[in-house]
């Protein structure tokens, strides 16, 4: 995926740090930190530090539709890269009506004269989706500057060189999606057709992991590998479950039995409290949040599953999960990874079904805990 | 001849809003319509589900001001089914709020409102040197603002427009006559753009620490999820503590240094806007940050009341659960009331979208019927004001000194009367005070839960009615917040353990809201009236006034004849 091509005549993002008054050494360290946050090996760091000396600033166009900022607000918490340089150094942010200085018609006319230049073949620019278009009636319940949003999308879309779905609501839906989802809410990849889409579920998405996604993109000029629902697998590919601070105490059988209790204060599994991390694929337990402060599971509430599909139907978010579902095929052919894949979800099913004969067991246990246990059993 | 423009989005505002407005022969605004253009449903949603699960899909009401909705959302829940939340997590839920209050606050100064009156092309003809003399007068004790300092940011800006990429900066109203700042003042702002959006991303560090996440971090009903135990390594303990001390500092220093002295240095330029945008004159605050519980209303460091026709010299209650004081009105917006009825209380509030404005692509909308998907809610009857000015008054009218205190050196500092906190500068100068007040109390909340830790008491869950087995079959709670933009409610009615119906009056709503019944405007349109516009193909002022409030949504702008036809589109563009 060519991603080079840019409006004008631009400097390299080299040049533009070093006239922001960066130093060379400076430089070279930021690049070292940006191939590290990418999981990339040491090796790879020249080819991000010539990405970056050769390749002018990508245009973007941020749309927004059904939304609530979310994802917009974690972008501007990235600690690596921070906001500032991406938006002046790496990227051309030329459309984001949360953030631009002029407004209406002079922002608009921005975002069509692209689209026109694009069309033309004068022009290259991605689209960054956040939120998601309503279908139903006509789509009324989502308009900007009169026009209707699954109009605006379409429109800027056709003429995009890929497209970036941000978040839980242009990926999967989210929020306005759930039941019954009233006013027909979509998300990207039902309303476009014909355009690469990397999806970056999550409500909102790691901040680190969608400036890691430009990054990428930016460095080697093509898009990641997409595991089989488009999603990027350096972000996506590992289950919280797999990676938690908790893991050891859901292996050994101690859990959080109530908000604030003796497991709680000892950092025991939240399983029971209706964690989701056994079904949710996401980064937050290796990079965590803000800078790696934290992470929902480690400051002691459950994950509630943001990144994944339909997680708000998915509930109660307290009611603990009676089954685990088995992580899918993915559609590049990775035999090993999908046996391995399979296997450690197969691992859980038993996990889970022989601790709830240990519960079973226990005289303790209350009724409808058992009625829980049976439907474990059938894992 | 009357015009009429079109902005449609105004930008810099979190959703999506639209104002239409008619300009007089003198460019002056006779009338304005605001219209909100975005529905999503969310209390649709919660119908049928877990009360204690409300919070997360209220959360997602707006991630900008990610947490008021939560902690409203608990409240209400709590509300209901009668249960109160340990000191410890009442503290907590303190500190978690005022951190959102003032990193929304700075980062609405500097990232959403500061380009109306900032003029970025005319930083680059500053002087460095002098810029750096103005910093330092502006604000003797911040650390950056060496000349050496500023010729790098003015280098920075520099580079940036001679790329020919302008980005977010594109197509803008620079040199627009509405802006009045030196450029050296204009450099200095600048500067303090690039500081404020580095900084922002610390501050909300807190929340992690509490809530595991920032934006939506983590609520629970009956106290807060995260533990807190010295003795643990895992818990909230001394070293997340830490944490969260520093960055209280670090917040006092970006509010008392470059915020306020900033706003002010700003403001000074701008005195003619303290006569301008004054709106509908009554404001109403429901209150915040508890002190002893939440039905002790009087303890709130934040009071509760509404004042009507700008009379300080009372303070009215407010009663947010008496079916007689808030209603919501549908006249004039997309939606139906079951039975012909017009207007009701939250807690029988009604949310089916009945759509009858034009079919898009649409030129303007029908200012003569319905025009927007935010209902019309009235206290008493008025069109009332919400948000930090409203606070403010609220605050200053009940006689607390911290708030006369911090009022009256503004004002003093300004040269101006009390009358001009009327306006859209006075709007914009109380969001920095209330900074001030917040920030203090950040640090005194955090030394009242390093004192409850010190008396032992570190209990931040009450699970004695976490199971819905324990409530009762059918009640009915409302909860608060004091949003960043203003008063918030959440009204609840659960049924058998489920939420039977979820109503939420957000403070946009109050403020942004389409007219009632009587014809008379909300807010935002109240505010635009009598605005005059220097050029009305580039609607700076009606930026100002829109932004002075915060709004939650993304906003356009009409301009109609006084009949309300077209007269003139005018395509605006540079």
């Amino acid at each position: 995926m060519a991603t080079s091509p840019i409006l004008s005549p631009s400097l390299t993002t080299y040049e533009l740090l070093r006239q922001h008054g960066v130093s060379r050494r400076q430089f070279l360290s930021f690049c070292a930190m940006t191939a590290a946050s990418l999981g990339l090996d040491a090796k790879e760091v020249p080819r991000v530090v010539s990405a970056l000396e050769t390749k002018p600033r990508l245009p973007v166009v941020w749309l927004h539709g059904l939304e609530c900022t979310c994802c917009s607000e974690s972008f501007l918490r990235s600690s690596h890269p921070i906001a500032q340089d991406i938006v002046l150094n790496m990227i051309s942010l030329d459309y984001d009506d949360t953030l631009q200085a002029a407004a209406g018609h002079q922002v608009e006319q921005i975002r069509k004269d692209l689209v026109e230049r694009a069309k033309r073949g004068e022009a290259e620019y991605v689209l960054a989706v956040e939120g998601n278009a309503p279908t139903r009636d006509g789509g009324v319940y989502c308009t900007v500057a009169g026009e209707t949003f699954l109009d605006v999308l379409r429109e800027t879309a056709a003429h995009a060189k890929f497209v970036i779905a941000w978040g839980s609501c242009a990926s999967n839906g989210c929020v306005q999606a759930a039941a019954p989802n009233p006013t027909g809410a979509k998300p990207v990849h039902e309303c476009i057709t014909g355009k690469p889409i990397v999806k970056v579920p999550g409500c909102p998405p790691i901040a680190e992991v969608m400036t890691g996604l430009l990054t990428y993109v930016l460095t080697f000029g093509r898009l990641p590998e997409l595991d089989r629902i488009g999603r990027p697998k350096m972000f996506y590919r590992q289950r919280l479950h797999d990676k938690c601070l908790r893991r050891s105490f859901f292996d050994a059988g101690q859990f959080v039995e109530s908000w604030d209790d003796e497991g709680a204060h000892k950092g025991w599994c939240l399983y029971k409290m209706g964690c989701r991390g056994p079904t949710t694929y996401n980064s937050c337990a290796t990079f965590k949040w803000n800078g790696g402060v934290s992470w929902p599971i480690g400051s002691g509430h459950g994950c509630i599953g943001c990144s994944e599909e339909h997680f708000w139907d998915d509930g109660p978010f307290y009611e603990r999960l009676a089954n685990v579902h088995l992580p899918g095929i993915e559609t590049t052919p990775q035999t090993i990874g999908v046996t391995l894949a399979a296997a450690a979800g197969a691992g859980i099913a038993a996990h889970l079904a022989g601790l709830a004969i240990q519960r079973a067991r226990s005289k303790s246990q209350a009724a409808t805990e058992k009625a829980n246990t049976n439907s474990e059993m059938e894992v | 001849m009357v015009t009429r423009i079109v902005v449609d989005p105004v930008t810099r505002i979190e959703g999506h809003l639209r104002v239409e407005a008619m300009l007089d022969d003198d460019n002056r605004i006779r009338e304005a319509l605001s219209s909100g253009t975005m529905w999503r449903g969310i209390e649709v949603i919660l119908q049928g589900r877990d009360p204690r699960d409300a919070w997360a899909f209220a959360q997602r009401i707006c991630g900008v001001c990610t947490t008021v909705h939560a902690l409203a959302s608990v409240r209400c829940v709590e509300n209901a089914i009668g249960v109160t939340v340990p000191k410890v997590a009442e503290i907590v839920r303190n500190i978690m709020y005022l951190t959102q209050l003032v990193q929304d606050h700075v980062i609405h100064f500097y990232h959403l409102h500061a380009l109306d009156w900032v003029d970025i092309v005319s930083a680059l003809s500053a002087d460095p040197k002098a810029t750096a003399e103005l910093a330092q007068k502006v604000s003797p004790h911040w650390p950056k603002s060496s000349e050496g300092y500023f010729r790098d940011t003015a280098a920075t800006v520099k580079k940036f427009v001679d790329s020919g990429q302008l980005g977010l900066f594109a197509n803008a109203y620079w040199g627009h006559p509405a802006y009045k700042l030196p450029p050296e003042a204009n450099l200095m702002a600048v500067a303090h753009y690039l500081e404020a959006l580095a900084w922002q991303k610390e501050l909300v560090k807190i929340h992690t620490v509490f809530g595991g996440k920032n934006p939506h971090p983590s609520y629970l009903v009956g106290g807060v999820p995260c533990s807190i135990d010295l003795q643990s390594d895992t818990a909230i303990n001394i070293e997340r503590l830490e944490l969260v001390r520093s960055k209280i500092l670090e917040a006092r220093d970006i509010v008392e240094q470059l915020y306020v002295p900033d706003l002010l240095a700003i403001a000074s330029f701008y005195k003619d806007w303290a006569a301008i945008g004054e709106g509908v004159g009554n404001y109403m605050a429901y209150g915040d940050v508890p002190q002893n519980g939440i039905a002790d209303v009087a303890a709130f460091r934040f009071p509760r009341g509404a004042i009507l026709g700008k009379n300080l010299g009372e303070v009215l209650e407010v009663d947010p659960t008496n079916s007689d004081e808030i209603l919501e009105e549908v006249g004039r917006s997309w939606y139906r009331y079951p039975d012909g009825k017009t207007a009701l209380h939250p807690w029988d509030g009604h949310t089916e979208a009945h759509y009858t404005g034009p079919k898009p692509p649409y030129d303007h909308l029908d200012e003569n019927g319905a025009y927007s998907w935010l209902k019309t809610p009235r206290w008493k009857g008025h069109a009332v004001e919400v948000g930090p000015l409203a606070r403010m008054l609220v605050g200053y009218a009940t006689g607390r000194p911290e708030f006369k205190e911090v009022v009256d050196s503004a004002l003093g500092r300004l040269g101006v009367p009390a009358s001009a906190l009327f306006s859209t500068l006075g709007r914009t100068a109380a969001r920095g005070l209330e900074s001030q007040l917040a920030v203090g109390w950040l640090q005194d909340e955090f030394d009242r839960l390093i004192e409850a830790l010190k008396n032992g008491e570190n209990s931040t869950a009450n699970t004695t009615k976490w199971s819905p087995d324990s409530w009762p079959n059918d009640c009915k709670g409302f909860g608060f917040a004091e949003a960043p933009r203003g008063a918030l409610g959440h009204w609840i009615h659960i049924q058998d353990g489920k939420i039977a119906n979820y109503q939420c009056v957000v403070p946009t709503t109050w403020n942004a809201s389409p007219k009632d019944a009587q014809g008379r405007p909300g807010p935002y349109e109240s505010a635009l009236i009598g605005t005059p516009m220097a050029d009305p193909k580039q609607p700076v002022e009606i930026l100002r006034t829109i932004h002075s409030f915060d709004p939650c949504l993304a906003c356009a702008s009409h301009v109609y004849g006084p009949d309300g036809s077209l007269v003139a589109s005018i395509e605006v563009m540079t």
